[in-house]
């Protein structure tokens, strides 16, 4: 029974995926909107990158309700193994080489994590890969490392003060511009890193709350305490 | 026709195998992975659909003309950073249930059983 109805899913599945082969054409030119986004976005907002200003600006709503999401599943992984008992006693101490090339490579990844999410106007990339790349310069000091991450209350305070900064900034857009994180800092010269208005402030906020929040996280898919 | 199949046939086909390991195992981290691959099908089916001939990465550049979708592409930055999350919510969930019952198999949940 439970093996029949999975095939008539799949199949169900698979008819959707082929006639969008069949009736979709492949390689037609943008929509409406997308013409209008890549036409306008260079005078009105002052982006190099057209899909961060349709991340923040455009849709920029959407991308808040996006950090609440990331930070509500933090949440419930954190209230899901708060007080958890695990046996600490059979992890191994990481060998010399390991801890030693660690001890370089996790300055430079931060470093790495905050040039993506400082350059998001400007390249691909942006708030949410920066900070995943901060969060993996902390994985790997959890592994190899003793004793980093451990002051875990700070990262709940950084978190907590970018988002709020996120939220304030588009608060700010209400006051100044007329609506709901609307640019209100001037455009700045076109390519260079202090232009394109509020959206390299808003990714560093993105940036920074990621990478506090997926840090927090591993620190307590870990084992470590909660604070 | 032929970067139809690979733009579209591609993403499907990892998107069912997906759908078939999500369906098929017992072990809930295997689920769990096979959930995985199958948002990576969908959302590279997604991205498939901005592509334009002869189009680059939409970035305002000199010597550029023509200009590849950008609306998919936000879209599936928003998709992958929620599925990271239900993953990692996932797995806290597969940790708990394999604390309470000792295993990790799908059988070991009677409550679900329909």
């Amino acid at each position: 029974m439970k093996k029949i109805f999975g095939l008539i899913i799949i199949v169900l599945f698979a008819y959707v995926f082929l006639s969008f082969l069949l009736v979709v054409p492949f390689g037609r030119k943008p929509g409406h909107v997308a013409n209008y986004y890549l036409d306008t976005e260079p005078e009105k907002l002052g982006g190099k990158n057209v899909v961060t200003s349709v991340v923040l600006i455009y849709r920029g709503l959407d991308t808040l309700g996006e950090v609440t999401v990331l930070f509500l599943a933090a949440l419930g992984v954190s209230a899901l193994l708060t007080g958890m008992k695990r046996d600490r006693k059979k992890i191994r101490k990481p060998s010399l080489i390991v801890s030693a090339g660690t001890r370089y490579l996790f300055p430079m990844i931060v470093l790495f994590g905050s040039y993506i999410f400082v350059h998001g106007h400007l390249t691909p990339g942006g708030g949410f890969p920066g900070g995943v790349v901060i969060a993996t310069a902390f994985l790997l000091g959890y592994v190899a490392l003793e004793g980093i991450g451990e002051n875990i209350k700070m990262f709940h305070i950084t978190e907590g003060t970018a988002g709020l900064l996120y939220v304030i900034t588009g608060i700010l857009g209400i006051a100044l511009a007329g609506t709901f994180l609307e640019n209100f800092l001037p455009l700045g010269r076109f390519g260079s890193v202090f232009s394109a208005g509020i959206m390299p402030v808003l990714y560093v906020f993105i940036g920074l709350k990621v990478g506090t929040e997926m840090a927090g996280l591993l620190h307590s898919m870990k084992g470590g305490e909660h604070g | 026709m032929v970067n139809g199949i690979v733009f579209y046939g591609i993403p499907g086909l990892l998107a069912i195998m997906g759908l078939v390991i999500l369906l098929q195992r017992e072990n809930l981290i295997k689920m769990l992975i096979g959930l995985s691959v199958m948002e990576t099908g969908v959302n590279l089916f997604i991205v498939g659909t901005n592509d334009v001939l002869k189009g680059t990465a939409p970035i305002i550049e000199e010597g550029f003309r023509i200009y590849c979708d950008p609306i998919p592409q936000a879209l599936v930055l928003t998709a992958i950073v929620i599925g990271v999350a239900t993953t990692a919510l996932g797995l806290a969930l597969v940790i708990r249930i394999y604390e309470k019952k000792g295993g990790i198999s799908i059988k070991d949940i009677k409550e679900m059983k329909w």
